[in-house]
């Protein structure tokens, strides 16, 4: 009976063991900011006011990644971005008459895609832009269904698929220099600068000119706040902006989940063992009183 | 010692007679030309065709999915539903190792090989889905780990689970060997691999429905919420316990020559105590979604052809096969157990295929229609599966009794 018991010991050991190996570090990993940071985040305001839908920024943004040249735009089809195009104009009637917008990824604060993906391939950088890393993504397109403005596109037609987004030009800005679109704009509907200066510019253009802007900036708290933010002379549901969107940040919609995995680990196998043990002495007494 | 083919055997002999032994094993047994291979070889010969075009042409050439509908029918039918089928292997591992209930260990082993070959074939189905799969490497050998991940926690639990239950299963493959000595080790594992096993289903049943939690403006609102992990563990219950019902009782007809006289009335009794818990746990499950849509008031969304549909799902493949398995528990009809197991099925790929396809993106002005060839690839998996399963089952001590040395070694 002892030696059974020694036996029976070790294994439980065993399984505790190996169950905690897995359990164990699953703190949260997702980036490497801290709350008092985002405010620093560089990143780009749009003013959909100023923008006069020349659409250089797209050509601007094809240039700089490679991508083919735009072509002749129907301004009467509201496009969106692919594997194609990273950012597009398009022209919206409104009630204050004809408005451009430009889309593109809006490189969030604490990006879904960023916490969706298992090899970080898609990393918030503590610059500001969510950039994709090539060598890590196995093209699984959890970023795509976890994206809540639909943002990263995918290759389908080519057999070593890349993610196309916008990066806010992480290549430019790691020389120093501003992204593309914002660089050439010749309306200055585009300006650079940290989350910080961009929020306190927007809400002096809304303060100054109370006709012109409607009093709201898209992105400073939509799904968490993100670099790329937004002014329009209208609500931004006339613009095609997706109102469902929510002010949180959208990686915290997992927390609950991922932070149970480890107390689910330790927790369950020992209840399983208790059974077991259980079941197994009922069988052994009922074994003893039929013999 | 004779094996059940008749050749003497010994794996600890030479190895000539080993690797004569598997070759031997390896040639067909039984017709060629029966309707399932009949039906089944054309369909894999285009799957495959159909797998090499993906590969050199990219994964849009065969499939219809979009930058908006990434996840299509390989990763909603193959690998979300998949899963749930597989439930049935933890479940029964649960009631048989841990519970002792004696009365269900004719069926583990059939159930365990099933459930590993489905996370075999499906991981399989997942790497065809994969665009750059070789990357895959990346989330083994942890070149930066993504712990934020739920995809991540579900990649892992499922790669473990597969070493599980191939544990579970191993003592078959060492009494077909004839190989006493790796019998000996590998049975002494199975309560360390039962355990590990059912924690592992747990989490990643439940972290498939998790995979979802972020898509919660694309999702309609009457599959949406925050309890989806929690409903796909409890769905996953009878879901694969009804795949194990249907598998059973498909398996008893076609290798009855490999049970016993007295396995028919041992198979309805299993039948019967099955589908009680079918019904309690679907009780359970139908309970929850009352107080889900009661909770998060979706009373507005159900004069709609998406709120029909929501009913027909509940109501036709989840309350009606509850009240069917109840009934047959009370009267003993079999026949009865089978037909509620078959609309639970149905309600299973309902459920899954509604929140990973049909209800996701349900605004959107083109909607996701797999290609024949998503399909085709779908069937020629799961042929395959078929196929290696038929393999095993005739080969191995599956269904039919262990090797007489076994009883021994007790």
């Amino acid at each position: 009976m002892k030696k059974i018991d020694r036996r029976f010991f070790l294994k439980a050991m065993g399984v505790t063991a190996a169950t905690l190996a897995v359990g164990i570090d699953r703190s949260d990993a997702g980036t490497d900011i801290k709350t008092g940071e985002i405010s620093e985040l560089k990143g780009i305001l749009y003013d959909s006011v100023k923008c006069k839908g020349c659409y250089g920024c797209e050509f601007d943004c094809a240039w700089q990644h490679g991508l083919a040249e735009p072509g002749e735009v129907d301004d009467t089809i509201i496009r969106k971005t692919d594997e194609t195009r990273r950012t597009v104009i398009n022209l919206y009637q409104t009630s204050k008459g004809p408005v451009y917008v430009k889309r593109q990824c809006m490189n969030c604060n604490d990006p879904a895609c960023g916490s969706a993906c298992l090899t970080q391939a898609m990393h918030k950088t503590i610059d500001g832009p969510v950039i994709w890393r090539e060598n890590r993504c196995m093209g699984c397109r959890y970023c795509m269904i976890s994206c809540p403005y639909d943002m990263p596109k995918f290759e389908y037609h080519s057999t070593n698929p890349k993610i196309q987004k916008c990066d806010l030009c992480y290549d430019l800005q790691q020389e120093g220099e501003e992204p593309a679109c914002a660089y050439n704009c010749p309306n200055g509907a585009l300006l650079f600068g940290t989350r910080r200066e961009l929020i306190a510019e927007a809400n002096k253009r809304i303060l100054e000119n109370p006709a012109d802007y409607y009093p709201h900036i898209f992105g400073e708290h939509e799904a968490g706040g993100s670099s790329w933010m937004y002014l329009s002379p209208v609500p931004f549901e006339e613009l095609g902006f997706n109102t469902k969107i929510q002010n949180i940040s959208y990686p915290s919609l997992t927390k609950g989940f991922i932070s149970s995995i480890a107390p689910v680990d330790i927790f369950l196998p020992a209840v399983l063992l208790g059974i077991y043990e259980a079941t197994k002495k009922d069988k052994t007494t009922q074994n003893t009183k039929e013999g | 010692m004779t094996n059940s083919t008749g050749q003497p055997l010994f794996l600890d002999n030479k190895e000539g007679k080993t690797l004569k032994f598997l070759l031997s094993e390896l040639k067909p047994k039984g017709k060629i030309f029966t309707p399932f291979n009949v039906i089944s070889i054309p369909i894999i010969i285009v799957g495959i065709i159909i797998m090499y075009i993906r590969f050199t042409q990219g994964i849009g050439s065969v499939t219809n999915l979009s930058q908006e509908v990434p996840w299509g029918l390989w990763i909603g039918f193959d690998v979300v539903t998949g899963v749930a089928f597989a439930g049935g292997a933890y479940v029964l591992v649960f009631m048989v190792y841990i519970l002792n209930l004696e009365k269900y260990r004719p069926i583990v082993r059939v159930t365990v090989l099933n459930g590993f070959l489905a996370y075999l074939f499906y991981s399989a189905a997942l790497l065809l889905d994969l665009g750059r799969p070789l990357k895959i490497i990346n989330v083994i050998i942890g070149n930066d780990y993504g712990m934020s991940s739920v995809l991540f926690l579900v990649g892992w639990h499922f790669l473990l689970y597969m070493l599980a239950l191939l544990l579970e299963f191993s003592p078959a493959i060492a009494e077909w060997l004839n190989a006493r000595k790796a019998r000996k080790f590998l049975s002494g594992m199975t309560l360390a691999a039962v355990i590990f096993g059912i924690t592992l289903s747990a989490l990643h049943q439940s972290g498939i429905g998790a995979l979802f939690l972020m898509a919660i403006d694309k999702i309609h609102p009457l599959w949406y919420n925050a309890y989806m992990p929690i409903m796909f563990v409890v769905s996953s219950v009878f879901g694969g316990i009804s795949v194990v019902i249907i598998e059973g009782s498909i398996s008893s007809k076609v290798f009855d020559y490999q049970t016993d006289k007295n396995h028919n009335r041992q198979h309805s009794g299993i039948m019967h105590g099955l589908a009680k818990i079918c019904a309690v746990t679907m009780f359970v499950y139908f309970f929850m979604q009352i107080i889900i849509f009661v909770h998060e008031q979706n009373y507005a969304y159900i004069f709609s052809p998406m709120g029909y549909w929501f009913l027909v799902e509940m109501l036709g493949f989840v309350l009606l096969p509850m009240v069917m398995f109840f009934i047959s528990y009370r009267t003993y009809n079999i026949t009865l157990v089978k037909i509620a197991g078959v609309l639970s099925i149905i309600g299973i790929v309902l459920n899954r295929m509604n929140i990973s396809i049909i209800a996701f993106q349900w605004e959107a002005a083109v909607r996701y229609v797999p290609t024949w060839q998503e399909f085709v690839v779908t069937l020629t998996i799961i042929f395959i599966e078929i196929w290696v399963l038929r393999w095993v089952i005739t080969r191995m001590p599956v269904l039919r009794k262990s090797p007489d040395w076994v009883k021994d070694e007790h």
